[in-house]
């Protein structure tokens, strides 16, 4: 089992002019990791965050957008992997941290721990997908994760992490919109 | 009554399709997102499928809609969401959060399934139908009712003002277009 901030700091050596979509506690250690105006971070809903990924990646098929959802996040929005496999954007990258709880509304259990996200989305079509648990084997193969046509998925298996300080409204800052907005169309 | 509303009120009142499929061209959008409506089935949503100046994104449930079309809103793309009220109702809190709080603009086309057309919505005997445009004004959301033809001019420039003004727009689908 991995740390999701360790991931995170990984992944963050990979991350250029990628615009990465994060929310509740994958934007929390994600802020922490990268700062940077390119963060979406205002979702809207829960479970939303892969069809706004999906919606940029439509948008600007000449860049790359990396969603980091978490598993709760995924579970309220599991159609989202047969919409995005079928509109097959090669410009999205879809993380879902599996840390087998709800950890932003108090740590409760997801209904099936074992639920078998990479399975999904590999049934669901999209073009590759990955299964990680060990944070070796995560760092030798990120940069292929990022840099292959997509939509790809890969399923970050990671522990529970220690409680976090949940600042909605730095993440959720109508100013890092309009920042995000800027940055993304320049 | 003069002769002019007269005619206007004995004209067959119908909703065109084609019409409404123009008015959503010009005014620029481009991507078209739909969980199938049986009230605008036949009259958007086929013709729309095979309408090469539209890209029709079909979902598995109407609050994808609201991620999608705010991600490309983002890229300077516009977007318009076909949906059943069924959806909608489904749909709050995602508009809730994305096209009121962040004041994103989202524009939607909503069916009122089993809506008797010469009924105002508000009148409707059914409940679903009944409580859309109070749930609309309590969210603060500009709404128009498309029921008849000369109803589809409200369309472009409410389209428009969502996107200047960055707010959401409803136009509700009162009976099913031919």
């Amino acid at each position: 089992m991995m740390k999701r901030d360790e991931c995170f700091r990984i992944l963050a050596r990979h991350i250029t002019d990628e615009a990465v979509v994060a929310t509740y506690s994958s934007a929390v250690d994600w802020v922490n990791v990268s700062p940077r105006p390119l963060n979406y971070l205002s979702i809207g809903a829960m479970g939303l965050d892969s069809s706004h990924g999906l919606g940029l990646a439509l948008g600007r098929p000449d860049k790359r957008v990396v969603v980091l959802q978490g598993d709760g996040s995924l579970l309220m929005n599991l159609g989202s992997l047969v919409t995005i496999a079928a509109v097959a954007p090669k410009n999205l990258v879809h993380f879902v941290a599996h840390n087998e709880t709800y950890e932003a509304n108090g740590g409760h259990p997801i209904p099936n721990k074992k639920v078998d996200f990479a399975a999904m989305a590999r049934s669901a079509g999209y073009a590759a997908t990955y299964d990680f648990s060990d944070l070796r084997m995560f760092e030798q193969q990120v940069a292929h994760v990022l840099e292959q046509d997509g939509p790809v998925f890969a399923t970050l298996h990671v522990e529970p992490s220690k409680p976090l300080t949940y600042d909605y409204a730095s993440l959720y800052d109508p100013k890092k919109r309009k920042a995000f907005k800027e940055a993304w169309n320049s | 009554m003069d002769a002019p509303a007269k005619a206007a009120e004995t004209a067959p009142r119908r909703l065109n399709g084609a019409g409404i499929i123009a008015a959503i061209k010009a005014s620029g959008i481009e991507y078209i997102l739909s969980v199938p409506d049986i009230v605008t089935s036949a009259g958007l949503l086929a013709p729309i499928a095979h309408d090469k100046d539209l890209r029709l994104i079909r979902v598995c449930k109407e609050d994808e809609c609201i991620g999608i079309a705010a991600g490309l809103a983002y890229c300077d793309k516009r977007a318009l969401i076909l949906i059943q009220h069924t959806g909608f109702l489904d749909s709050i809190n995602a508009i809730r959060g994305v096209a009121v709080e962040y004041k994103q603009p989202i524009c939607m086309m909503i069916g009122l399934l089993q809506h008797a057309p010469d009924v105002a919505p508000r009148q409707s005997p059914r409940y679903g139908v009944r409580i859309v445009e109070p749930i609309l004004d309590d969210m603060g959301i500009a709404h128009h009712l498309v029921s008849v033809d000369g109803d589809v001019a409200q369309i472009k420039p409410a389209i428009d003002k969502a996107y200047a003004e960055s707010h959401p727009v409803a136009f509700l689908i009162g009976r099913s277009p031919s």
